[in-house]
Parts: C-alpha cells; sequence; structure tokens
C-alpha cells in the first residue's frame, strides 16, 4: 500500500511528460481507494432505504393524495396532528401493535427457552426434534396464514371439528372481534417459536459448564441452578433474540393481511400500525396521512431499539 | 475538509442512486417506439382463462407478442396503485373495474382516451355495447375503457331443499326469509340463508336490496341517503337474514370465495350473488350441489325487484404506454363479437346486446339462470356501490351497518353513524 501512495502521491515526478489517462484513473482510484469500495453498499443504502425514507419524510408534511403525481400543498405537521388525535383508528392501532408485540414475545421467549433447554443435552432422535422443530420456519408467512385460516374456519374447518370430538362448543377464532387477535398472536408464536430456539441455544451451547458445576457441587437444585446460574449468563443472548424477534413482531403484516384482508377485518380487529398505514396507502390513497403514520411507526421502532440496546449494554456490564 | 468530501461522495451517490431509479423506471424505453410487444395484465377470472386460451390466434394473426400477467383481484389493485403512480409504461392494456378504481383513474389521467379509436371500426360495432355499461366506462364524456364482463345479483337456492320444505321458490322479501327460517327449522346443520358478511366486500350485493327496500347510496342531489328510512329496513334486513337463518358462528370476513363454499359445500339454502360467478356452483369439481343448483331473480321488495346491473370488468389503455395502438388492436380482437360470443357460451355474461339477443349467447346457460339474468337487466340499477373517487373508503363507511346488523347490534344506530361519517367523507371529495 505505501508503494502506491509513494507513486500516486507523486504525479509529476517524471520530467516533463503529461501522465496518461489511464495513469490519472489509476491514480484517483488509488487516492479514494477507501470510498471506492465503500460505493456499492453506499449506492445501495442510498437507494433502498435513505431515499425512501427522506421521501416518506416529504409526503408526510404535505396533502399528498389520490396520485403521487398530483399537485400537492406542503401543510407542515398537519398529517401529524390528524393522525395524533385519531382515536378511531390511529391509537386503537398503536395498542393493537403493542399488545400483538408485548404478548407474542413473551410466549415465543419463554416457550423458546423452554424448548431449548430441553434441546441443551443430547439425547436419542435429537435430530429428528430440531427438524420438527424449525420445520414452521421455513414455510412462508402468507402460506401459513392461509393455512391456519383453513384450521379455524368456523364452518369447515379442523379445529373446531377437534373440539367437537372432546365435547367442546365452536369457537369464532379468527371471525370472533374479540378472539380475532388473540389468534392471530397464536400464529405468530407457532412460526416464529423456531428462531427463538435457535438463538437461544446457540448461547446455551457456547457456555461454560464449570459455574453450573460448581453449584451442582454446592447442592444447588435445577430450579436454582437455573435461576441463579444460568439465566444471568444468558441475559445478554435473551436481549438478542428480544430485539431480533421484537423488531419483525411490530412489523408484521403477511400473517395479519393473509387471514384477514385489508383494514385488519370489518371491526378492524387485527389493525395493527403496518395494516392501517397500508390501508390509507392503497385503499384510500392518503398518501400524506399514511406517511405520517408510517414515519410515527418508524420513530416507535427506533425508540424500542434503543430501549433494548441500553439494556443490553446494562446487562452485558 | 474531510467533512466536505463526505458530502460530496453522498451527494454523487444520491445522484447516481436517482440515475439507476430513472433507468429502471423506463422499462425497456429503448423499443420505445411501438413495440412489437403488448403486455397485458389481466385479473384472474373465467373470462380471462378463455383470452388465454386464445392468445395464439392473435399472435398468430397480428404478428404482435403477448406478455401476460395475471394476478388476484387485490393483488391486480396494488399493482396498479404502484405502477400507475410511478407512470410506468411497464403495462399496455389493464384489465380494471369500472365502479371501483375508474373514477379515480380517470381524475388521475391514467386511462388514455379512446374516443376516436371505439368509433373507428364499424364491424366491431361500439353502438352494440349496453348503455349501462357504456356509461361506466366513460368519464368527462371521454370514453376510456371497454366493458367485457356484467353482472347482475340472481337469487341461487337449492332446488332440492325447497322441494323438502315443500315451498315454491320465494318471489318477495317476505317469502325469502320464510324459507330460509324454515329450512333451518327443519335442517339443524344447514344454514336458511348466506351472503358476503365482509365491511367492504358485502357493499355491492347488499346494494341491490338497499334499491329493492327504495333507498339508495345517494340521494339525487347527492347527499348521503344511507340513514333513509328504507336503507335502515335494507341493513336490518339483511344483516338479520344472515343472523338468524346464516351458518353458525358466521365470519364477518367473508367475500364472495367464503360465501360460495358455504353454498358449494351444501351448508346452505338460499345465495344471493353476481350471476357471473354461476359456474363456481354448477361445475361438479367445485361443488357439492351442482345438480340441484336453481336460479332466480332477486326476490322483490317493498319497491320491486332492483339487482344491480353493472359492468364488473373492463379493458383500458395505460395513458403512460408508449404502444398506445397495438394496444387498441388488443382490446378489438379480445372484444369482438366472435370473441364476446366465445366467453359468453363459458360462463361469462357479456356486455353486447347482439350476444344476449342472440339465441346461440345463452344457449350454454341454466334455462332459469338465463331467465333471470333477462328479467334483472330489465330492472337493473346501473350502479352497486357509491359512485366516488376514493370507492375503498366509502364501502367501507356504508359497509359498517350492515356487519353491525349481522352481529346483532342496532342496525338504525350504526346507520345514522355512518350516514354523518359517509356525508363527512363526500363533502371532502367535493373539495
Amino acid at each position: 500500500m505505501s508503494v502506491m501512495n509513494a507513486r500516486s502521491s507523486a504525479p509529476a515526478r517524471s520530467a516533463g511528460r503529461p501522465p496518461s489517462l489511464g495513469g490519472n484513473v489509476s491514480a484517483w482510484s488509488n487516492r479514494h481507494r477507501k470510498w471506492l469500495f465503500a460505493a456499492p453498499a453506499m449506492i445501495f443504502v442510498g437507494v433502498l432505504i435513505v431515499f425512501p425514507l427522506v421521501w416518506t419524510l416529504y409526503l408526510s408534511l404535505t396533502d399528498s393524495q389520490g396520485s403521487v403525481r398530483a399537485a400537492t400543498d406542503f401543510i407542515g405537521l398537519q398529517n401529524y396532528l390528524t393522525v395524533l388525535s385519531d382515536t378511531e383508528r390511529f391509537w386503537p392501532a398503536v395498542g393493537r401493535t403493542m399488545t400483538f408485540t408485548g404478548v407474542a414475545l413473551v410466549c415465543e421467549v419463554v416457550l423458546g427457552m423452554g424448548i431449548a433447554l430441553l434441546l441443551w443435552r443430547p439425547f436419542r432422535g435429537e435430530k429428528w426434534v430440531r427438524v420438527a422443530i424449525l420445520l414452521p420456519l421455513v414455510a412462508t408467512p402468507v402460506a401459513v396464514g392461509m393455512m391456519w385460516r383453513l384450521i379455524f374456519d368456523p364452518n369447515i374447518g379442523f379445529a373446531n371439528q377437534l373440539l367437537g370430538m372432546i365435547g367442546i362448543p365452536p369457537q369464532p377464532w379468527l371471525s370472533g372481534q374479540d378472539t380475532a387477535l388473540g389468534t392471530t398472536i397464536f400464529m405468530d408464536v407457532w412460526q416464529w417459536t423456531p428462531m427463538v430456539v435457535l438463538i437461544l441455544l446457540a448461547g446455551l451451547t457456547s457456555l461454560s459448564d464449570e459455574p453450573d458445576e460448581a453449584a451442582r457441587v454446592d447442592g444447588a437444585n435445577s430450579f436454582q441452578r437455573f435461576f441463579y446460574i444460568t439465566l444471568p449468563l444468558m441475559m445478554p443472548t435473551v436481549i438478542v433474540a428480544i430485539l431480533l424477534r421484537g423488531i419483525d413482531a411490530l412489523k408484521t403484516f403477511d400473517i395479519l393481511y393473509a387471514t384477514k384482508g385489508k383494514g385488519g377485518g370489518s371491526f378492524n380487529e387485527v389493525e395493527t400500525l403496518n395494516v392501517y398505514a397500508y390501508g390509507l396507502s392503497f385503499d384510500y390513497n392518503q398518501y400524506g396521512l399514511s406517511s405520517a403514520v408510517l414515519i410515527l411507526f418508524f420513530m416507535i421502532i427506533i425508540g424500542s431499539m434503543w430501549l433494548l440496546t441500553m439494556r443490553k449494554k446494562a446487562v452485558s456490564k | 475538509m474531510k467533512r466536505r468530501s463526505v458530502v460530496k461522495y453522498a451527494a454523487v451517490a444520491a445522484a447516481l442512486s436517482l440515475g439507476l431509479t430513472a433507468c429502471t423506471g423506463g422499462g425497456g424505453s429503448s423499443d420505445a417506439k411501438e413495440s412489437g410487444t403488448v403486455r397485458v395484465t389481466l385479473a384472474n377470472h373465467v373470462w380471462t382463462e378463455g383470452i388465454k386460451a386464445a392468445i395464439p390466434e392473435f399472435e398468430k394473426s397480428s404478428g404482435l407478442k403477448v406478455e401476460l400477467t395475471q394476478l388476484g383481484e387485490d393483488q391486480l389493485s396494488d399493482q396498479y396503485n404502484v405502477k400507475l403512480n410511478a407512470g410506468s409504461d411497464e403495462i399496455d392494456v389493464m384489465m380494471y373495474r369500472p365502479l371501483q378504481e375508474g373514477k379515480a383513474f380517470a381524475k388521475n389521467g391514467y386511462l388514455a382516451d379512446l374516443t376516436d379509436k371505439v368509433s373507428s371500426d364499424s364491424t366491431w360495432d361500439w353502438k352494440d355495447y349496453q348503455e349501462g355499461p357504456v356509461k361506466a366506462t366513460t368519464a368527462d364524456g371521454k370514453v376510456v375503457g371497454v366493458p367485457i364482463i356484467t353482472e347482475r345479483e340472481v337469487l341461487y337456492y337449492r332446488k332440492d331443499l325447497l322441494q323438502a320444505a315443500g315451498l315454491e321458490v320465494p318471489k318477495t322479501m317476505e317469502e325469502l326469509e320464510a324459507a330460509a327460517k324454515a329450512i333451518k327449522a327443519s335442517n339443524p346443520d344447514t344454514a336458511g340463508f348466506v351472503a358476503r358478511t365482509g365491511k367492504s366486500a358485502a357493499v355491492t350485493q347488499f346494494s341491490s336490496f338497499l334499491y329493492s327496500f327504495g333507498g339508495d347510496f345517494t340521494d339525487s342531489s347527492g347527499k348521503s341517503s344511507v340513514n333513509s328510512d328504507a336503507a335502515k329496513k335494507a341493513y336490518a334486513y339483511y344483516g338479520g337474514l344472515i343472523k338468524n337463518y346464516g351458518p353458525a358462528n358466521v365470519s364477518t370476513d367473508m367475500s364472495w370465495p367464503e360465501a360460495m363454499a358455504i353454498f358449494t359445500q351444501g351448508k346452505a339454502a338460499f345465495y344471493t350473488e353476481a350471476d357471473s360467478l354461476y359456474k363456481n356452483a354448477t361445475d361438479p369439481a367445485k361443488s357439492k350441489v351442482a345438480d340441484t343448483v336453481g336460479f332466480a331473480p332477486l326476490p322483490a321488495g317493498p319497491a320491486g325487484s332492483k339487482p344491480y346491473n353493472i359492468p364488473s370488468w373492463g379493458l383500458a389503455v395505460n395513458e403512460a404506454s408508449s404502444n398506445q395502438d397495438n394496444a387498441w388492436k388488443f382490446i378489438q380482437w379480445a372484444t369482438s363479437k366472435d370473441r364476446t360470443l366465445a366467453a359468453q357460451k363459458a360462463g361469462v355474461p357479456g356486455p353486447r346486446s347482439s350476444v344476449w339477443s342472440n339465441a346461440e349467447g345463452t344457449s350454454t346457460y341454466p334455462k332459469d339462470l338465463a331467465d333471470a339474468i333477462a328479467v334483472s337487466a330489465k330492472n337493473g340499477v346501473g350502479h352497486d356501490r357509491p359512485e366516488v373517487v376514493t370507492v375503498g373508503k366509502a364501502r367501507e363507511i356504508v359497509g359498517e351497518p350492515i356487519v353491525a346488523s349481522i352481529t346483532g347490534a342496532d342496525a338504525s344506530a350504526a346507520a345514522d353513524s355512518a350516514h354523518d361519517a359517509f356525508q363527512k367523507f363526500l363533502d371532502s371529495e367535493k373539495k
């Protein structure tokens, strides 16, 4: 590298002869190589992340509707005021987003921890068990939604037939105003717990055995060993799992859309922020309002990520 | 010094990225001059299946190549939203719903003016098209689309269940309710009546009930009238039929595929739905009750039998397409008298008068269905949803009382609050 630098920083070394074009290009690229290597990634980020974000921010400050190409007026924060004072659709959607994410996360982490502990120690047939547990993970969420929708159909679904066999009356599942959100949470837990298992299992297998053995020698029972040894040591991994899964759960769209369609059902019973913003854009063509919702949503995600990262730092110390 | 170069590079990256999007957005602008490939986007429909099979004929006779994209209804409308908004020329011919997207597309200037083209060919014969459908594909006096499929709401019923109960085919709303009640009472596992229940999906099928009770979504001055006495009665009746005689645990998200499934699984006696979907009920491969399905005109309410009679789909040319003449050639072929007759024989009711007056046009239909269609075409109303720009939102507003009524809530109160919301919506569209 230093050789190259020496060459490129002395372009006028040779007496009188102007450097060739090729020499110029290579000299230029040498001087700027750190930028050149980063350029593809920067362009990618610029095109696919920064530009859409800035554009959304701009749209959220205009009264854009009907067509993005139609003339718009700059209306400042009016959209944000409209959205934040909307107690009919926006705030309930925030509530549902939080409920969905919170309940799904707790179930997934608790279940995931349990399953990971079961798989931690080698046993016969563990290969098959692992494959079986990972199956939901490889299915497409939309297909998963369709599948459960058939199973939970109130009239011809398998779930109610099964309940009928053991004498329980049929349940409305996805079609009930009060049960729909719970049912979609169940689907999310069914599909994504395996991912949490994977992360936690990786964390478990990297723990050293000594503290656990020392505690065993001191006569600690398995509960004490888990709560006082394993769990504290696992905390950073648990937070990573919560972080990854949490961001995904906040943004869930496919399962909800595949099971309840636009608007999250006739009573908006599973309308989360993402589904709401989608409806504002694609169904109502109110791009300004929709962008405002998305920007607020983006802030919520960034905020929750920041809180969790802070927590992780505190735990890791 | 350092900072400035960062800014400079960021600017370059941004300029490059814009350049890139400009290139990809152009969509093969190199062959912008009337390309020999016509890019056609169609919805999943019986009509589409027929056209798809015949496309090689068109390619041979015209020397053009057809590139076909086929999508479900919701995906189709999302695709249009994205591509037409971006001013993309990647679509030449588009299948669209004149009553759903027509006004919005025309307002946004997405649809090419076809006025000269439709009147240029007397053998193709634009005058042959029924008046209602033509009105729906005309915007501000310009023809912007060619109707391809028409539908009317008819009553699907089970002959065997009626016979077993010793009942006649219901001719009025009261008779329909009495028959649904009687059949449900004697067959606990069978619903007396099923229909769409989703807030937005049900609006079109509910509209015929609304008209038959003497109501409409708006009055003659364009003001909301969803809280009129007639409308309130219609809401209560439609919802009541489903609540009292519908399937147990009825879902409030049903569109036609779900409602049709209940009927074709043999779990319901009566079902009101668009006639263009009849094949789903009469095709033994799809329906357990194929041999006992009967059809009748919509039973009469206090204002008579007034089903909607509408063009559900049409073909249009994308204004941004650089291939408009070839796009028109495709439409001209796909909507010719012969093709329309072929489609109609395959079970797709069309918009051409000459095909309807031709005995061959209804030769493949069950006789009672053909009769029901003829009656409905006479008494029909030309719209099945509010005639506004943002139809999606309007449907959700006027559909609210339907679901309220199905779930046993107070339909009249729901109609009052829907009226206020709908009037507010109409005022906002006027701005």
